[in-house]
């Protein structure tokens, strides 16, 4: 029985696929430029994540192991192929903008690393969470870096978030300060660099936070005497 | 009569960081005063507005990392960071410029990879390079030399003026009367002329080179002050300044029309400031004294190299910068040998 409540967990914050594995930091760091390149990759990622965990769960009786990677490549490739063609269809502006990021959803190490860690060892219920959580996790940290690198480099937020959703979120576009020339390096890559390690810093600092509040509600039960060695239930 | 008795080193006066930062400063004023002469109160402006930026910074990162802020603040390591960043500023930029910059150069650049001592990139070249790219149009309006400002020469903007311009109370666009491209700038930008072409037709390259001849013969000065008070060694300025020597003698041997002389690239821009005050940060450069002079030829290089086929106005930071990067793999490489150990041989990792 998986626990559903802790892949969740995993997902969004313990092993966070931006902010813990740092994985796919290639287009993480390229397209978050502003919110709605965030968004935009983001839910492709996700999408094609929970596909290929669920497809790769479903088939984990019958690969090889030796052969297990060329496999999950190809699979993880024909649900990037019907994410690309979908975003050509319905959002081609952004599609245009996002280039060459579509295709390299393949290539993205979070989505692999997934289906090898998780999905062909795991049911399939379990599986399709996890892609699920583990895409919104990194959705999530995207539109974090994306905002503030967009707040920074352009003094503006939700700008052109009619190329995903449509003609209702034309006026979105929050200008947060009026007449600003700009912040060139926030949009530049290196500020993609910097505001990455903020982030993960910051989550540092949370955790550390969580963990002496946690020392702190429960003190030890000996006040610090000898060790009692558990000799029944389960540890987890 | 009292005999040393304790063991090497034999120093006669204790040596401290806020001594040795304090010389720094010192070294740096007969390059301000030149500056102030021939580019208007600006200079001065920027320096003073950087130190006080810098001062609040650095108290404010020490009070949120739990540190005495009244001693890290006295060993004066912030304010030489804010005077190399307020001299390397155009003097007009706009006030808020030097707020980005001081920002990045304390807290991110020097306080985020660990405080003094710890950064391996020198904070104030790297809030340079950041505000470069960042903010080119602020960044490359360099002031004339009062020579060439107004109609007959001779008309500096005063004191007051100048503050309220960098502090926006005037609006900015009355700066053009004010301002020129730099001779780095005029001989790239050149178009099709030859190098003598471009001095003879160019009112910058004229008249305008004689500014930073002094500007950098002061700086030239104060770095000597420096080496004579024992503050760096000779290898980093000599083998930055000889190897731009070298690389642009040869250049401009092979073609004179194409190239600058050797003096201009000397004189121009930020190399002697870069030499002497920039390239010799011993926290930043390497640390041996045949690192130091690899250090050394790879920042001339990179000045000559990036000024000559690079797009940005001048070199210093950013072949500073590159160089910092190097230093730890140069320090591995020029470890000096232990007295008493054997040399080891060539291709072998190390001597049993």
């Amino acid at each position: 029985m998986a626990d559903y409540k802790k892949i969740t967990l995993d997902g969004l914050w313990h092993n966070n696929p931006a902010l813990v594995q740092l994985l796919g930091l290639c287009p993480l760091l390229a397209v978050t430029g502003s919110v709605v390149n965030a968004i935009g990759l983001g839910v492709a990622s996700t999408l094609v994540l929970t596909g290929s965990n669920l497809t790769v769960s479903l088939f984990r009786h019958f690969v090889p192991e030796s052969v297990r990677l060329p496999i999950f490549v190809m699979i993880i490739a024909s649900f990037v192929t019907s994410i690309e063609l979908l975003m050509q269809a319905f959002t081609y502006e952004l599609y245009q903008i996002l280039g060459i990021f579509i295709p390299l959803i393949v290539t993205n190490c979070a989505i692999m690393g997934r289906a090898d860690a998780f999905a062909c060892k795991n049911p399939v219920g379990a599986s399709v969470l996890d892609g699920l959580m583990m895409g919104l996790g990194f959705t999530i940290v995207l539109m974090i870096l994306g905002a503030m690198r967009e707040v920074l480099g352009l003094g503006t937020l939700f700008a052109d978030m009619q190329l995903l959703f449509g003609p209702m979120a034309e006026n979105w576009k929050i200008t947060l300060i009026d007449d600003y020339s700009g912040f060139l390096f926030a949009i530049l890559p290196p500020g993609a660099f910097v505001g990455m390690g903020l982030l993960i810093a910051v989550k540092n600092i949370v955790d550390a936070r969580l963990e002496e509040r946690r020392k702190a509600r429960k003190p030890k039960p000996d006040g610090g005497g000898s060790r009692r060695v558990r000799v029944t239930g389960s540890i987890n | 009569m009292a005999l040393i008795r304790s063991s090497s080193p034999h120093l006669r006066r204790a040596g401290s960081t806020a001594s040795l930062m304090r010389l720094l400063l010192v070294a740096t004023l007969p390059g301000l005063a030149a500056m102030t002469f021939f580019f208007g109160w600006g200079t001065l402006l920027q320096v003073v507005w950087a130190m006080l930026l810098a001062l609040g910074f650095e108290a404010a990162v020490m009070k949120m990392r739990g540190r005495p802020a009244s001693f890290y603040l006295r060993d004066y390591s912030a304010l030489v960071t804010a005077v190399l960043l307020g001299l390397a500023v155009p003097p007009f930029a706009p006030w808020w410029l030097m707020v980005v910059g001081i920002f990045v150069a304390i807290v991110i650049a020097k306080h985020l990879y660990g405080g003094m001592g710890n950064n391996p990139f020198n904070p104030a070249m790297v809030a340079y390079a950041l505000l470069l790219i960042s903010f080119p149009v602020d960044m490359t309006r360099w002031t004339a030399p009062f020579v060439l400002q107004g109609e007959d020469g001779w008309h500096i903007l005063g004191f007051m003026d100048t503050f309220k311009l960098i502090f926006g109370a005037i609006e900015h666009s009355t700066l053009d009367a004010f301002t020129s491209a730099t001779p780095l700038d005029e001989l790239r930008h050149r178009g099709g002329l030859t190098t003598e072409e471009a001095f003879r037709n160019s009112t910058v390259l004229a008249n305008g080179v004689g500014a930073w001849h002094a500007v950098s013969a002061a700086y030239f000065m104060g770095g000597v002050f420096l080496l004579y008070r024992k503050v760096f060694t000779w290898h980093t300025p000599v083998a930055v300044l000889g190897s731009l020597a070298v690389l642009s003698t040869l250049f401009y041997m092979f073609s004179p029309d194409t190239y600058a002389d050797p003096f201009f690239h000397l004189t121009m821009g930020a190399t002697m400031l870069g030499a002497f005050f920039i390239a010799t940060d011993p926290v930043t450069a390497a640390t041996s004294n045949r690192g130091k002079i690899y250090y050394g030829i790879g920042i001339g290089l990179l000045i000559f190299i990036i000024r000559t086929w690079g797009s940005y106005p001048d070199a210093v930071a950013f072949a500073v910068l590159l160089m910092n990067l190097c230093a730890p793999f140069i320090d591995q490489y020029t470890q000096p040998r232990t007295y008493g150990h054997a040399k080891p041989k060539r291709g072998q990792k190390e001597s049993t």
